[in-house]
């Protein structure tokens, strides 16, 4: 079946068996590999994109299911080479140690704060219920999420 | 994981999606958010010859007030639903239990038919329907027809909606007065409940209903009685598990779930000032 999906901006269409979930058809089709695998089976939160701007699980979505909307991945956030609010906050605030959970933890953090701009902590790591971070960095994830909030 | 293959039509109208559930028969399933269904799919639990996606079907996402009754289409999103002030103002249980369902991201793409249809007896939104005495409308050949909440479940993954038919609404008595606790028990933010019981409390009614402590989404119907009765919430909740057959798994034994219902709905019930 022939998809049409906007990506970071750009309208991009396949050809893809109706089966392909949508991670798959990102980093193989799309060849956009900054988005993640984890756990594959909703969990995690590795595989954290935008659909029409909000956060969703790729592993758990039909990439027919995403045909004529728009995907917003870790590579379209930042604006050339100025990075965005959010990965920007991640890298002073060292949230990230083996990185495996960041591009889902920034998708994640991005849509929490466009729905919440003055989130507190607890909301934050309420927010973030659904990405899991195997370095159990957690602490300095929320200190940059606030960071971003405090600077909007 | 990947799903086996499977044919995809994708409805554009209600009247369509039940053309297709007539044309495929079993062989079909439909698909909103798909977030009960495609890890189903993809652990191959599951394996549709066809999936019928009903996800953009607009007509059937809405909440709307009708005078006693809040009309909820099936494929409003768990996400609208939870922060819907209509919702919060007068089934406040529903929002708050709607805000335990899974985590962001799945409150994104779930929506509460598809939460409702999946008959889930772990699952948040059957247990609060129940104790809300909502019902859900299901359309089908033969036209539309309104079931109670407590006939829709029928066992472990079922439900009363026939091959060929679809839910297209949930109803709610607006219950603005009303006080309540949607009290969960997991071991993990994001993992289904263990136990979970949903209390609502409007003018001496009182709704109890229980989540993963049967085949089925429950009634506690001996707790509703006792507080109706003039129990305290202690006594009342004793009586909790009463009539129950909860399953044992990794997390919890039989007894243990037994204890938790116990505990909270006691929880529930204070919270909600009884």
């Amino acid at each position: 079946m022939q998809v049409t999906i906007t990506i970071n901006g750009e309208t991009v269409s396949h050809d893809v068996e109706p089966r392909t979930l949508l991670v798959h058809y990102i980093r193989e089709q799309a060849a956009l590999t900054g988005t993640n695998i984890g756990c594959d089976s909703s969990s995690c939160g590795a595989c954290t994109i935008h659909v029409n701007g909000e956060a969703v699980k790729s592993c758990t979505m039909l990439a027919v299911q995403a045909d004529g909307q728009e995907v917003t991945t870790i590579e379209g956030l930042a604006d050339g080479e100025t990075l965005h609010p959010m990965q920007q906050a991640f890298h002073e605030c060292h949230a990230l140690q083996c990185g495996y959970c960041t591009p889902g933890m920034v998708m994640a953090a991005v849509s929490l704060l466009d729905e919440n701009p003055q989130a507190n902590e607890e909301e934050i790591r309420e927010g973030l219920e659904g990405n899991l971070c195997r370095c159990t960095g957690y602490h300095n994830i929320v200190k940059a999420v606030l960071q971003v909030g405090s600077e909007q | 994981m990947i799903p086996v293959a499977f044919d995809y039509e994708r409805a554009a109208s209600t009247e369509q999606a039940l053309n297709l559930l007539a044309e495929h028969g079993d062989e079909a399933k439909l698909i909103a958010g798909g977030h009960s269904l495609l890890p189903l799919m993809k652990y191959r639990l599951a394996a549709p010859a066809v999936l019928i996606d009903i996800g953009r079907l607009e007509e059937l996402s809405y909440i709307r007030d009708e005078g006693e009754e809040l009309a909820i289409g099936a494929l409003t999103r768990h996400c609208d639903v939870e922060h819907s002030d209509l919702v919060r103002s007068q089934v406040g249980l529903l929002a708050a239990a709607t805000s335990e369902v899974g985590d962001p991201q799945v409150r994104h793409r779930g929506t509460i038919g598809g939460a409702m249809a999946h008959g889930d007896p772990a699952s948040d939104l059957p247990a609060a329907l129940i104790a809300l005495r909502g019902s859900l409308v299901i359309d089908g050949p033969s036209g539309r027809r309104q079931v109670e909440a407590d006939s829709f479940f029928t066992g472990f993954l079922e439900t009363d909606l026939g091959e060929d038919e679809m839910l297209v609404e949930v109803r709610l008595p607006k219950l603005p007065d009303s006080t309540w606790s949607f009290q969960k028990f997991n071991r993990r933010a994001q993992d289904w409940a263990i136990v979970g019981s949903a209390v609502v409390v409007d003018q001496g009614m009182c709704g109890v209903g229980l989540v993963n402590m049967d085949s089925r989404p429950i009634r506690a119907t001996a707790v509703e009685e006792a507080i109706k009765n003039g129990s305290s919430a202690a006594e009342a909740s004793e009586l909790a598990a009463d009539g129950c057959e909860p399953p044992a798994d990794i997390n919890a034994g039989i007894d243990y779930r037994r204890h938790l219902a116990r505990v909270l709905t006691r929880r529930g019930l204070e919270e909600s000032g009884r």
